[in-house]
């Protein structure tokens, strides 16, 4: 093959000698920041990996590694799986960008991957889902359901992803409740079930009676169920075991028609590097079934809200839209573009609080 | 900002449940240290404790079967530091966190099938009369067992020490090993028991969490508690009492500063995050002028010479 | 029935031969856990310990990588062994290692992008000063309030994981990362960049820092007074104050030495391998290096070798999960036993193994 001989010139020009292994099949690599066993962010990745296995049988060959650090053990990870001749590898975290291009500039014939980052190349390619079009749906049903007025959402980091999130659900929770308050509890981890049970208490005793989570574990679920007349989304799995209350619905990641098509354009020689940003429409980003607990109308609006979002001809950040300190940010009707969604690091009006850094 | 959303009592109920893996664990790290052995190896032992605990609870649909398999798990573990450390007289630093690495490694791999499922549930006990009283009621008698097992357990563990001929010869062993040995004490054996409950502590700590506190099971679920479980033993300067103020203070702040976050205060939320640590370390420095120190054998190999 | 009887000193053929002998007794016993996950245990010992040495494709580029893993465990681990030697218990180099690149990587970035020479020794100087300063404070508490050192160094380690948060978040983010959290990758900023010295070896600042703590270190312990003191607190601190040692001052040097070590470490990764101060900058390096500190037997030359075997089978570890498929937890597990049988089979060296016909008491 080809592509073999020019990736063995590459470990060559390294000073790396050696011949890769020679095989027909094509080679797909994953590497996860958690282990696969954490039941939401890498679980899922790996759950898309597993369908690639089961779509292309025998013609692909997948490998992965879990629980990989970023920095400096991601890059020699990465260089690894190339030596070892992966075509297509897929980086599932934002840390690995660097170590993901720099590993790539090594390895010009083997095509890379990069989940949630910015930086792309002639062999690494970007991509991303729009989790911020399913918060839009839960805030509709959140701000719909609390009897409160107030809703409470767990934040992990301070980055434009999980603000966008708040964001997002923030808006359309007012538009169905002008009512409505949101208090942000930061918890600043992205693992520690128990610290995402004691701020889920935190919220409902004091007052909140919906509960939004930006982290993967269930165990705001399980505190909300404990405690009675809360609700509750799915977030990174579907969590149905939480049905139909408190879970009313979630926000499904799902890799695997992503993984699939740049699989088969490896094999068809058509890859080229792009930015991917899929949403709902694409079927990456999927709202878990609406749970017979949300009102019959409720639960009619939302769907209509999924729908229009996935067919594009509602945008989730429509002006008009001021920033928190009350300066204009979209005009009337005005969409907000991508890039400025991508950095996004400031709440919109009416969200109380700051934002830590 | 509004500080009157906190309500003092339901945060002294949360903080209850929330303190109770550690204070298991530390209440059974507590009686290792004091009879002279230090075992790094918590975080390992929870972890085993919590996955040993959901799996049997799963496959049984009884949480109290769980708990004793927990129990069982987190001791079986511990024999593999004892012998270690007891009969081949390895450092008991090092393999205590050899310890934390196997039981991490093992707990995963024996979890593989158990993720993404609920547990059977944990009730609460309500206690009778006790229960129903205003305001003390849902503070105080509303948990589940768990939770008086373990103040049940510190109460136990203080008055054994305390009073009885057996806290004696433990505590003459953690204190001088080559005096106990001879006034005719089987230092080895004593040791190895000891440990064993530090594990099985350890173990039922970890299966509060899997099964009550979060519950599910997930690879590395104990985020770090046994760690802490060890820093509130310090804390404690290895008294029982104290162990369960350390537990609580720990517990309580963290707690508190999440709820100061949901109510909104104005305080930046990183020094919020770091206040657990920071004023267990200021409660730490007041109350240590006066603070009895560590068992004077802790952590030296004893070997029987003669 | 056995009984052990202690040697009068160490016995150095033993010495040699008991890592073998626990390597050899860990593949056994790793190769039944690799036989019962359903793969070929001969092949997975041979990559774990053969591969990232001997392997056409992969040695190349993995042998400098075992010197690239081990620099920052060998540099943390050499401190500790000071400490650890008098009595002195820092649990908490992880966070000296944090505040060490946070300070080092803040000095370096406020001068960006500055290409003088003199910017990457000022870094040097502020991540051992930071590691310093962060290991000062559970010293100070000790000498001045008798606070107990493992408890307030390891709290200390989560106040540093927060703080290393906020700074990836804040002070230290990367001002053209689009709002990114993570500061500039120091590739892009020479001047303070760790490069590797010579192509294809691995060597970078962190290595030759470590080659030279271990040299430091053995000088120390074997021909300075200082490291005369070290020893005798540890063996008997009352013996130590007969023979007039502060030991206040002891606790402070052992403190400072180990914090400045950690500071380094994590200065020269922060600049080199690992590239950048990001949310998760720590992996858990101040932890490992106390195993490879006491591996080492606390001796300079046996932790070089402590950290070099574990560098090998972290790598070795990669592969085999790379190569066929064994979980990451399987490897966990795995070197959680190599680490028993090594402390295990240690007693060989230091007592010999008698029959007795029955123990009298």
């Amino acid at each position: 093959m080809n592509m073999k001989s020019i990736l063995m010139g590459a470990t060559f020009a390294l000073g790396l000698a050696g011949a890769s292994f020679a095989q027909d099949k094509t080679k797909v690599g994953f590497v996860y920041v958690g282990p696969v066993g954490d039941g939401g962010w890498t679980y899922e990745h790996n759950e898309g990996r597993l369908a690639v296995e089961e779509h292309f049988g025998d013609a692909v060959e997948t490998v992965f590694q879990e629980n990989v650090p970023e920095g400096a053990d991601a890059e020699r990870v990465l260089t690894q799986m190339a030596l070892s001749g992966a075509d297509l590898i897929f980086t599932t975290s934002f840390g690995y960008m660097d170590p993901t291009l720099n590993v790539a500039a090594k390895f010009p014939d083997v095509k890379f991957e990069h989940a949630t980052g910015f930086k792309r190349s002639d062999n690494v390619s970007t991509y991303s889902a729009r989790f911020y079009e399913g918060r839009a749906v839960q805030g509709h049903i959140a701000g719909s359901m609390t009897k409160t007025n107030k809703i409470g959402y767990i934040a992990s980091f301070p980055i434009p992803e999980v603000i966008r999130g708040i964001n997002s659900a923030y808006i359309h929770a007012k538009k169905a409740n002008p009512d409505v308050e949101m208090n942000v509890v930061w918890v600043f981890t992205w693992f520690d079930p128990a610290k995402e049970a004691d701020a889920a208490t935190a919220l409902i005793q004091q007052g909140a009676d919906v509960i939004l989570q930006h982290t993967d574990s269930t165990a705001p679920q399980a505190a909300a169920e404990t405690a009675g007349n809360v609700i509750t989304f799915g977030q990174a799995s579907d969590m149905s075991e939480y049905g139909p209350l408190p879970r009313v619905s979630s926000i499904i990641d799902n890799w695997s028609p992503y993984y699939i098509a740049r699989t088969q354009a490896v094999i068809d020689g058509s890859w080229t590097s792009v930015d991917t940003w899929d949403g709902i429409g694409a079927g990456m980003v999927g709202i878990g079934e609406i749970s017979s607990a949300v009102p019959a109308d409720v639960k009619a609006e939302a769907e209509a809200l999924r729908d229009a979002l996935a067919s594009g001809e509602y945008h989730a950040f429509t002006g008009p839209l001021n920033k928190q300190d009350g300066s204009a940010w979209l005009a009337e009707g005005e969409v907000a573009d991508d890039g400025a969604l991508a950095g996004l690091g400031f709440y919109v009006e009416g969200l109380s609080g700051d934002i830590p850094n | 900002m509004d500080l009157s959303a906190i309500d003092p009592l339901i945060l002294i109920a949360s903080l209850m449940v929330a303190a109770t893996p550690i204070l298991l664990a530390a209440i059974g790290e507590l009686v290792v240290e004091r009879a002279g052995v230090l075992n790094l190896g918590v975080e390992g032992m929870m972890i085993i404790g919590a996955i040993c605990g959901f799996a049997i609870a799963v496959n049984t649909g009884s949480p109290f079967l769980g708990f004793i398999a927990a129990a069982a798990g987190g001791a079986a573990l511990s024999l593999i530091f004892g012998v270690l450390t007891q009969y081949l007289l390895s450092n008991q630093v090092a393999t205590g966190l050899a310890l934390t690495l196997f039981g991490l490694g093992l707990s995963s791999l024996l979890g593989q099938s158990y993720v993404g499922i609920k547990p059977p549930a944990t009730p609460s006990l309500n206690i009778p009369l006790l229960s129903d009283l205003p305001v003390i009621g849902p503070v105080f008698f509303q948990h589940d067992l768990m939770v008086y097992v373990s103040i049940g357990l510190i109460a136990a563990t203080w008055a054994v020490l305390k009073y009885s001929r057996t806290g004696l010869i433990l505590r003459a062993v953690g204190e001088n090993h080559d005096a106990a040995h001879a006034l005719g004490y089987k230092v080895v054996r004593i040791r190895m028991v000891a440990i064993a409950f530090g594990g099985a502590c350890a173990g039922l700590g970890g299966a509060y969490l899997s099964l009550v506190r979060v519950p599910q099971w997930t690879e590395g679920m104990t985020a770090g508690a046994g760690w802490i479980a060890l820093a509130i033993v310090v804390f404690a300067s290895w008294r029982p009492w104290r162990v369960m103020l350390g537990a609580y203070l720990f517990g309580g702040v963290t707690i508190l500063q999440l709820n100061l976050q949901a109510a909104g205060a104005v305080i930046p939320v990183e020094y919020l995050s770091m206040s657990p640590y920071l004023i267990t370390i200021l409660v730490l420095v007041i109350i240590s002028r006066s603070a009895q120190g560590a068992p004077a054998a802790l952590g030296r190999i004893f070997h029987a010479s003669h | 029935m056995l009984r052990l009887e202690k040697r009068p000193s160490p016995s150095r053929m033993w010495t040699a031969l008991t890592p073998v002998l626990a390597v050899l007794l860990t593949m056994i016993a790793g190769g039944m856990l690799f036989a019962a996950l359903g793969k070929d245990p001969f092949e997975a010992i041979r990559i774990i310990f053969w591969d990232p040495l001997f392997h056409e494709t992969f040695g190349p580029y993995s042998r400098p990588q075992l010197l690239v893993k081990a620099a920052p465990l060998i540099l943390i681990a050499i401190g500790l062994s000071l400490g650890f030697r008098a009595g002195v218990w820092n649990i908490g180099a992880e966070g000296q290692y944090i505040i060490g690149a946070i300070c080092g990587a803040g000095a370096g970035l406020a001068f960006y992008p500055s290409d003088s020479i003199f910017i990457y020794p000022l870094m040097v100087v502020a991540g051992a000063l930071g590691g310093f300063a962060w290991a000062m404070i559970p010293a100070i508490l000790r000498t001045k309030f008798n606070t107990n050192e493992i408890l307030v160094s390891l709290l200390l380690v989560y106040v540093a994981e927060q703080l290393v948060a906020s700074m990836a978040l804040g002070l230290l983010r990367n001002p053209d990362g689009m709002g990114f959290p993570g500061s500039r990758n120091f590739r892009d900023f020479p001047a303070a960049y760790n490069p590797e010295l010579i192509a294809n070896t691995g060597m970078h600042w962190g290595v030759v820092a470590a080659f030279i703590a271990v040299i430091f270190a053995y000088v120390l312990l074997s021909r300075h007074l200082l490291g005369f003191q070290i020893r005798v607190t540890g063996q008997s601190p009352k013996a130590a104050r007969f023979s007039g040692v502060n030991p206040n001052y002891l606790i402070l040097f052992c403190m400072g030495v180990s914090g400045a070590l950690a500071g380094l470490a994590g200065l020269f990764e922060v600049t080199g391998p690992a590239g950048q101060i990001s949310i998760d900058f720590n992996v858990g390096y101040g932890f490992v290096a106390i195993i490879v500190a006491f591996l080492g037997r606390l001796h300079p030359v046996g932790i070089l070798l402590a950290g070099l075997l574990l560098a090998l089978t972290f790598i070795g570890g990669e592969l085999a999960q790379l190569m066929l498929g064994l979980p990451a937890a399987a490897i966990q597990a795995f070197q959680g036993m190599l680490l028993f049988f090594l402390l295990a089979v240690d007693v060989l060296s230091n007592y010999r193994i008698r029959l007795a016909k029955s123990e009298a008491a």
